[in-house]
């Protein structure tokens, strides 16, 4: 019965090559909930010793062993913010221009220009930042930004070139591509009827952006933003070349600062002590915890866009 | 409702023109200003020796990243080992056995927080398991942690090019009485080729630029990697070690190897997108 008997082996190697689907699918699952758990495991040390003091102090002394995470958070969020200010407007001009103004062709090759900042490597980023950019910013930008700028405390400080801003520009450069790419596909998403209804109407291409595109395509929009903000909060290397590794918190945007990630990067391998090290686990406990909400909120809000396509 | 002046609706309008026309020259030019950077400063560390010798004494002459290049390579090529078939597998599942199951959307959900994690975490991770119950760093644990920044990458991909296969093609193949696992890699695959490979040369290129999981796994190392039991020389670690040290020659190396990293993940990148037009055209 040579049928039956390949019939039945195809049975068994079929539920074979399920079963390693599904195991693969599972081990994925089981990664993600280990990372949690390992990294909980490793900052015990850390979390028994401040509690959650941790998150609230300022002080990172490995001297005396006293450790808070304070500067690296803020740090974090300030870079972060800086990044998606800046990127924010200028991915959503560039997405415009891209869809709406630029002649397929150029549209096409400017497109391809902006994807490709995303296929750099971070520390390419760094090396440019650090040798090229953070000068640059020293001898023109910052001197520029204080003497027009100067009375908010956030634009006065000393002209290093390395610090919170120059780190920030480089992470607006470094999520560009990948909020323009949101952007873009937003953007195309408007039906071509309701942007022809305005211009028919007399409109400008002004006046579509603003009353018709834009709030058609709010909530697009903001998940690129959430795309952004994932993407900035958790780079590393490009920040830790530029934003000059101090545990201060100072309101100039040009001092020296640091991140989680630059934190980490800097000062991992050199920590030997136990409490040091499990410490540092902790910052990135506190990374992991930042990413994962932003995450869920970027999920949860794609799905209300999936469902509200849905109805329309 | 007042109205406007013509003259300012028309200004405001040019103006937006403009505005978003400068937006876009100014990321093409922040792409061309760095990549001319690397290429004048990284021509000069260029010759055979940077590809065959080991790195130089900090302040001697001569010398190459030759170990760092391989290191690099056996790494890079460990987690596409690991990570590509588990990828390929969660996708398959995805898309032809638990596409509409919970644990599905589960997985799927998994996979797109996965892809967010910052890859330091991931080096942390592989640290903690790896690192710390072996007693020393090692070329596996660094090409375990880009292997766990591959598999989300490769698994997304292939559950969206398999999505694509359409289902006519599923059926006919079953109909002729071809078991389900030889549908998957004999039909749907191969109509997904262009598609898996595109995603998995997209994934191998951003790994290979990867610095920060490799800090604390692989660490680096001034010796040929004969093994990747022990700390690996990469170039990635090399170029951040070079970069911040004071020595004119290890500064020139960082740069060469910024050039070489950056030529081998741009054209990769590049080659991607050319096979998946070939496949349109």
């Amino acid at each position: 019965m040579k049928a039956g008997g390949s019939s039945r082996t195809h049975t068994a190697a079929d539920a074979v090559f399920k079963g390693l689907a599904f195991v693969s699918a599972l081990i994925i699952f089981v990664i993600m909930v280990g990372i949690f758990i390992q990294l909980i495991h490793s900052s015990r040390l850390s979390i028994k010793e401040f509690g959650f003091g941790f998150l609230f102090s300022q002080h990172w002394n490995p001297v005396t062993e006293q450790f808070g995470a304070l500067s690296s958070v803020y740090g974090t969020l300030v870079s972060t913010a800086i990044a998606l200010v800046l990127a924010l407007p200028l991915s959503l001009s560039i997405a415009l221009f891209l869809v709406r103004l630029a002649p397929p062709s150029v549209s096409r090759y400017i497109g391809y220009a902006i994807e490709l900042l995303a296929a750099i490597p971070s520390i390419i980023y760094g090396m440019w930042g650090l040798f090229v950019f953070a000068p640059y910013m020293a001898d023109h930008v910052q001197p520029f930004l204080e003497n027009t700028l100067g009375f908010i405390p956030l634009f006065s400080g000393p002209p290093m070139g390395i610090g919170m801003l120059t780190a920030g520009i480089i992470l607006a450069l470094m999520i560009l591509p990948f909020t323009t790419a949101v952007m873009r596909d937003v953007l195309q998403m408007v039906p071509s009827i309701v942007t022809e209804a305005a211009y028919g109407m007399g409109s400008t291409t002004w006046e579509v952006t603003k009353k018709v595109t834009v709030p058609y395509a709010l909530t697009g929009l903001v998940g690129g933003a959430f795309l952004g903000l994932g993407r900035a909060i958790g780079e590393t290397m490009a920040v830790t070349f530029v934003i000059g590794n101090n545990h201060n918190i100072s309101a100039s945007l040009f001092e020296a600062g640091n991140s989680i990630a630059s934190t980490l990067a800097n000062e991992f391998t050199e920590a030997s002590d136990p409490l040091y090290l499990s410490s540092l686990i902790e910052l990135g406990l506190v990374l992991f915890v930042i990413t994962f909400l932003i995450q869920v909120a970027a999920h949860l809000w794609l799905r209300r866009l999936n469902k509200s396509k849905g109805q329309s | 409702m007042r109205l406007k002046s013509q003259t300012r609706r028309k200004s405001m309008d040019v103006l937006l023109k403009v505005i978003a026309f400068l937006s876009s020259l100014i990321g093409v030019f922040f792409l061309g200003w760095i990549l001319l950077v690397i290429i004048r400063q990284g021509a000069a560390a260029i010759n055979w020796d940077f590809f065959t010798k080991l790195p130089a004494p900090p302040g001697g002459e001569g010398g190459g990243l030759g170990n760092a290049i391989l290191g690099t390579l056996y790494m890079t090529l460990l987690a596409a080992a690991v990570g590509v078939p588990l990828g390929m597998l969660t996708g398959v599942y995805l898309s032809e056995y638990g596409r509409d199951t919970r644990f599905g959307a589960l997985t799927r959900f998994t996979i797109n927080v996965m892809m967010g994690i910052p890859s330091i975490i991931m080096g942390l991770f592989i640290y903690t398991i790896m690192v710390v119950t072996v007693g020393h760093f090692s070329g596996y644990a660094g090409g375990f942690s880009l292997a766990l920044l591959i598999l989300p990458i490769v698994a997304r991909t292939t559950e969206d090019m398999l999505t694509l296969v359409p289902h006519s093609l599923r059926e006919s193949a079953l109909a002729l009485g071809a078991p389900r696992w030889k549908v998957t890699l004999g039909i749907v695959f191969r109509a997904a080729k262009n598609g898996l490979i595109t995603g998995v040369l997209l994934a191998v290129a951003r790994i290979s630029g990867e610095t920060a999981p490799l800090l604390f796994t692989a660490l680096n190392s001034p010796y040929w990697p004969d093994t990747l039991g022990q700390p690996t020389a990469n170039l990635t670690v090399t170029i951040f070690n070079y970069a911040m040290s004071p020595y004119q020659n290890w500064q020139t190396a960082a740069w060469g190897a910024s050039l070489l990293i950056t030529a081998a993940v741009l054209s990769t990148t590049i080659l991607a997108r050319l096979i998946l037009r070939g496949k349109k055209a």
